[in-house]
């Protein structure tokens, strides 16, 4: 199998076989309410907000400002003129062409649209310009309010290194090892030296493990300066950065602080973030399974003692990294409202938007640290359009041809900013939308967030539903024991696609099969009477084939009303289903549990699997001596030219996508035949690069 | 030319196989009936045993060596179980020339299988070429087994599926061969319009044989195993000098890419069997069937709220046609028919609250959507069928006009885009028009337009009916004018937009796009009573 080949091999594709007993369904009832507090409406606040962001997090905003009783104004791009927060926001104003810099990193713009539309305060949302301390600085010079800490704090906590100075006088752990801007590579590998390796090194000014690399030699300190200083100068517009101690092993827990502006603050608890890919979350929890009452206690009093040292006010979070001893470390801390927030919002009862908006007003904080509650547990998996099966995700754009959330659930949150149609494109976060489960207990929330990947439909592009289900469904991953490395380790290959069992297997063949019968059976029944006759098939029983992975699995079936009995691999199903035939899902009872069902294998009868062997085998190109992008993005650098000869691993190119940059490498020993790419041009995936020879 | 044509045959591969080349003794036992001592029930059990096995195991291992399937087993695929009946198994050529006559060189049935049966229970007669036996050339028994069949379904109203896969003519017969082309021909034509004819090819097919397939409604191929030219590479090498391979010159991806010729490729003979089976699912019966109705799953109620996104703002900008038919019709699912070919128009099948439409529509796409010379024989050719069995006709219209340039005037766009406006005119079927975006000038009146019968025209609201662009539009009713911009706001404000044609009654009504999938539902159901009748003629001219 090409690994280039553009649809996905069957067993890449999602069939995710759930077990749910009716006992679950029904007793699983909770309020549909996601916060406890009670807004109150004679707190006057701002007449208009805007939104500098986009997506789901601008989405996310603008509810809570209906609720309160604010205008909104939203900002876009052209190309996301007619986006979900477009629609949502009372005003919406065009502030540029798609790339970010030209748009919702353009702060002129912007400022432009505050100016006209007269909002009286910004929401910054997360990343773009929501640590921007120029930004924060432009804001407060035209006396529009910053919803967000005061610049002070900004750029305190946003230095990495001065944020670590801080807090060390503030008597928050830090982690050892910690120095210096780098100027050149030399330098980079003269601290990481000092430090010992392994190192960590990545962009002062940026947050979310974007440009973060770790280097365990000379070499790859090397090599991670040039990304990293690359990516902090595209990303960031500043292109300092940061090498430290790399903690092996590590959980990376956060604590959300809140403060006001009259020296209150609180911490709200913590959220584990372990789950990561390349330094990026994918599934969150809250709280951690971890940590003790002390341990959390004392996270949280290191946290607002950080706060307070900075005169932090409105939502932050201080990030932590805590090993195996329950030590822990301070990271660093973002001034603003994490992707991850919903979880904290779900465990707390408060809308942490709300109190950014009472905060930045200049209200008090409503609570006290005795109110914060933990109820429940809360599970966030970020749902992104990328492809899990090459380094646990690499981004995939396309239009989102079907769409539906699955809120027919209880106790299931979507944060989304995208419907049906719209397009993922390579110019923003690939991100799909945040899928928040929770429950009485941490099985409840975990329960439910199986049922509600199950539920979820999405088509037009690959996305990263299977490795989430993998990843809840873990027997580690339940347990608790997770590291930042957990996705490495569990799956040291790569990840290959859920791996069936026999009774699963047995159950998917069975269901497919049910299902190809219901549609051969809706085809012979056309209901209009013809002059020629129609002979129905008289067929109460099959003998099918269905294809999975690389293997044929012969089948019986046999059929009475809506119940399918099917003897596969040595083994009886039962299947009962009214085959809806235009559904996405396909609710049925197998061997009398209710399952939900998305797949798509290919069923064939007996005698077409028989003759299917006489069927060519159709030669795919050989794929050594070409070099196809594995993502759409921007050619960054082309590193070599016609007649070159390259050693196997040698960096042929490198592929931008989603801010993230992409070394692509020799396959093995060649002379460059042609080069088909050229830097600054945007290439598709399949894309053919280069060809050697 | 035919002359030429013919001789080549002996020049294709696979191709007429000459009868000195005698088959092989195999078998021989079992084909060995006029042994007198054999009652004539063993006889008939022996020449029954015979048929089946074509031209002997050998061959058939060849066959299935070459990723090919045997005639019978093609057809038994494509047909429900058990539902063959089998005509004519007993026929044998009647060539006493070159050896033939030997009994040897004869084989019960021929080389082609005939009969009739099921596709889900509905009926229809096919015929399926063996390979195995003489290549599968055609003699005049071999035609006229064809005829018989082909007679049969004009009678009873029922399609005729072709599964070719022949060298061509059978050389020892002559002109019995050539005239066995001809009768076939002739009924390809008699029954063009009356019952649904699909060609599959899935072996050669060279020479004359290769006008029957032209003469059908629809010719399908089978990736890397099937070739379809007049003359092969080595007669076009002698003629041109030109170097071709038998792919490059008739190949499944020249005729759906380059010539237009097939309307669809598959990658094997199974899939290609397969697809054709759900192809057939669309199909009525003949031209006094009404288009078929399957039970719909999809609510035909269904608001597709996607829609109303979907073109974009800037009317430069392109979006995929195919989006907006596969969010409309029922579970997305659509046979586009030529989808690599000429692709600035879609057509294809669908079903509408489970009734079969056929679907036209520009596409934004690729090349704005235009219409050329090729994306009109398309389309004329999509719509006649449509028409000629009773198949509502769906139009989706986003047309910046007809593409101009040397290249489509010396090709003839007059007379080729006429074709497009003669269909849509002349037919009589229900006929539903969705304006998305553009309709500009006489493409306008082209695409199943209210002028040309269109029974129900609607516009989103994102629609401009207009002679031309803004653009062009001012250069010419403000000629020398300064203020040009302002001339182009004067005439978008007017103009690029739905109402100049809604005012006047030209599209019925303005409607949201989200609601398109509903309305046209109902539409579809009032319109199945539609009854229209063009004037008497002997037939029409289409300026071909």
């Amino acid at each position: 199998m090409a690994a280039h080949s553009l649809s996905p091999p069957l067993s890449r594709l999602l069939f995710t076989v759930k077990y749910v007993s009716l006992h679950s369904r029904c007793c699983a009832v909770h309020s549909k309410a996601h916060y406890s507090t009670v807004y109150n409406p004679n707190e006057k606040t701002f007449d208009k907000i805007l939104i500098a962001n986009r997506g789901e997090i601008a989405c996310r905003v603008i509810k809570t400002c209906k609720k309160m009783g604010i205008q909104t104004v939203a900002v876009h791009s052209d190309v996301d003129s007619s986006a979900v927060h477009v629609k949502m926001a009372d005003e919406a104003i065009c502030v540029g062409p798609a790339p970010t810099n030209k748009s919702y990193l353009n702060m002129d713009a912007i400022m432009d649209a505050i100016r006209v539309t007269g909002a009286q305060a910004v929401h910054p949302g997360y990343g773009f310009l929501s640590e921007n301390k120029e930004f924060a600085k432009r804001l407060a010079a035209e006396g529009v309010m910053f919803i967000g800490p005061d610049t002070h704090a900004i750029q305190a906590m946003g230095d990495k290194i001065e944020s670590k100075l801080i807090a060390k006088a503030a008597k928050v752990n830090t982690i050892p090892g910690f120095d210096g801007v780098v100027k050149t590579a030399e330098d980079a590998v003269k601290i990481a030296q000092e430090i010992g390796y392994p190192v960590m090194i990545k962009a002062s000014a940026g947050g979310g493990g974007k440009g973060m690399r770790i280097a365990w030699n000379d070499d790859e300190t090397r090599e991670g300066f040039r990304f990293s200083s690359q990516e902090a100068a595209s990303s960031f517009g500043d292109d300092r950065l940061l090498i430290e101690k790399y903690i092996d092993n590590p959980r990376h827990i956060e604590i959300q602080v809140l403060a006001d502006k009259h020296g209150n603050a609180l911490w709200l608890n913590e959220r584990e973030c372990s789950i990561q890919r390349r330094n990026q979350k994918v599934v969150e929890e809250a709280p951690s399974t971890f940590l003790d009452p002390v341990t959390r206690r004392a996270m949280g009093e290191q946290a607002v003692q950080l706060a307070k040292a900075v005169q932090y006010s409105s939502a932050g979070t201080v990030e932590f990294l805590v090993d195996s001893k329950k030590n822990f470390y301070f990271l660093e801390m973002n001034t603003r409202l994490q992707v991850e927030h919903p979880i904290t919002e779900c465990i707390t009862g408060l809308d942490l938007v709300e109190q950014m908006i009472r905060v930045a007003k200049g209200y008090q904080l409503q609570h006290k640290q005795e109110d914060i509650p933990i109820n429940g547990w809360a599970i966030e998996s970020r749902v992104y359009a990328e492809d899990p099966y090459k380094s646990f995700g690499l981004p995939s754009i396309g239009r989102l041809s079907q769409y539906q959330e699955p809120l027919n659930l209880s106790n299931v949150r979507v944060d989304s900013g995208i419907q049906e149609g719209s397009d993922i494109s390579i110019y923003y976060d690939p991100m799909i939308s945040k899928l928040v489960t929770y429950g009485a207990t941490r099985n409840e929330a975990l329960a439910k967030m199986e049922d509600a990947l199950d539920n979820y439909v999405i088509r037009g592009v690959t996305h990263n539903i299977p490795l989430l289900r993998e990843i809840i469904t873990h027997p580690r991953f339940i347990s608790g024991d997770i590291s930042t490395n957990f996705l490495p380790e569990v799956y040291p290959d790569g990840f290959k696609g859920h791996q069936l069992e026999v009774d699963a297997r047995r159950e998917l063949l069975a269901s497919a099969a049910a299902l190809y019968i219901a549609a051969q059976l809706r085809s012979q029944k056309p209901y209009l009477c013809y002059r020629v006759s129609t002979i129905p098939v008289k067929c109460t029983h099959w003998e099918l084939c269905v294809e999975l992975g690389k293997g044929c699995h012969a089948m019986e079936v046999t059929k009475s009303g809506d119940v399918y009995n099917v003897e596969v691999d040595g083994g009886k199903v039962e299947v009962i289903g009214a085959f809806n035939l235009a559904s996405p899902l396909l609710p049925l009872t197998i061997n009398g549990s209710d399952r939900m069902l998305q797949f798509k294998v290919r069923v064939l009868s007996k005698l077409a699997s028989e003759l299917n062997s006489y069927m060519p085998e159709k030669v795919p190109e050989d794929t050594s001596s070409i070099l196809r992008s594995p993502m759409p993005g921007t050619v960054v650098a082309v590193s070599i030219k016609p007649g070159d000869t390259v050693a196997e691993g040698q960096e042929i190119c490198v592929i931008e996508a989603m801010k993230m940059q992409n070394s692509l490498t020799a396959a093995r020993q060649a002379k460059v035949k042609s080069v088909h790419c050229k830097p600054g041009e945007t290439v598709g995936e399949g894309d053919l690069l280069v060809e050697l020879q | 030319d035919w002359l030429v044509s013919f001789r080549s045959l002996t020049q294709v591969k696979y191709g007429a196989v000459s009868a000195s080349v005698a088959q092989t003794n195999l078998h021989r036992d079992c084909r060995w009936y006029s042994v007198s001592h054999l009652s004539v029930r063993e006889r008939i059990e022996k020449k029954r045993k015979a048929a089946l096995v074509g031209g002997g195991q050998k061959r058939i291992d060849a066959q299935h060596k070459r990723g090919k399937l045997t005639a019978r087993e093609r057809v038994e695929l494509l047909l429900d179980p058990e539902s063959f009946v089998e005509s004519d198994m007993f026929v044998e050529h009647r060539c006493s020339d070159f050896g033939m006559e030997e009994d040897r060189n004869k084989f019960p049935g021929d080389s082609v299988v005939t009969g009739r049966g099921r596709i889900n229970g509905r009926l229809v007669y096919v015929f399926s070429q063996d390979f195995t036996v003489f290549g599968g050339s055609l003699s005049g028994a071999h035609a006229q087994k064809i005829c018989k069949i082909m007679d049969q379904a004009m009678t009873v109203g029922a399609p005729v599926i072709g599964l070719n896969d022949s060298g061509g003519a059978r050389i020892q017969e002559g002109v019995e061969s050539l005239a066995g082309y001809a009768d076939i021909f002739l009924r390809n034509v008699m029954a063009s319009g009356v019952v649904p004819q699909i060609s599959l090819i899935m072996g050669p097919c060279a020479g004359g044989a290769v006008y029957s397939p032209a003469l059908t409604d629809f010719t399908f191929m089978v990736k890397d195993t099937s070739y379809l030219f007049i003359t092969g590479p080595d007669v076009v090498k002698s003629v041109t000098n030109e170097d071709v391979t038998q792919e490059e010159l008739g190949g499944a991806k020249t005729h759906t890419t380059v010539s237009g010729v097939a309307h669809h490729a598959f990658e094997n003979d199974i899939e290609a069997l397969l697809n054709l089976r759900e192809f057939f699912n669309f199909l009525p019966l003949s031209n006094q069937d009404p288009a078929p109705i399957r039970e719909c799953h999809d609510p035909s109620d269904r608001l597709v709220p996607s829609l109303d996104t979907i073109v974009p703002f800037e009317s430069t900008k392109a979006y995929d046609m195919l989006d907006i038919i596969q969010a409309i019709v029922d579970a997305k699912d659509f046979f586009e028919i030529m989808p690599n070919y000429a692709k600035n128009i879609v057509v294809g099948f669908a079903r509408m609250n489970g009734r079969t439409v056929g679907i036209v529509g520009n596409q934004p796409k690729v090349a704005s959507g235009c219409l050329d010379i090729n994306s009109s024989v398309k389309g004329a050719r999509f719509v006649r069928f449509c028409d000629a069995f009773n198949i509502p006709i769906i139009t989706f219209v986003d047309v910046p006009g007809f593409l101009p340039g040397t290249a489509q005037e010396y090709g003839g766009i007059i007379r080729h885009g006429a074709k497009l406006l003669f269909a849509f005119a002349e037919a009589t079927v229900p006929k539903i028009t969705i304006i998305t975006r553009k309709a500009y000038g006489g493409a306008y009146d082209v695409m199943s337009s209210k002028h040309l019968r269109g029974d129900v025209n609607y516009a989103w609201p994102t629609a401009e009916v207009a002679v031309m662009g803004a653009k062009g539009a001012v250069q010419i009713i403000f000629r020398g004018k300064e203020n040009q911009a302002e001339a182009e706001a004067e005439y978008v404000d007017k103009f690029a937009n739905p109402f100049p044609a809604a005012v006047r009654g030209f599209v019925d009504d303005i409607i949201e796009p989200a609601t398109t999938r509903k309305k046209i539902c109902s539409d579809l159901e009032v319109l199945a009573s539609k009854k229209q009748v063009n004037p008497w003629k002997k037939h029409a001219n289409i300026p071909l």
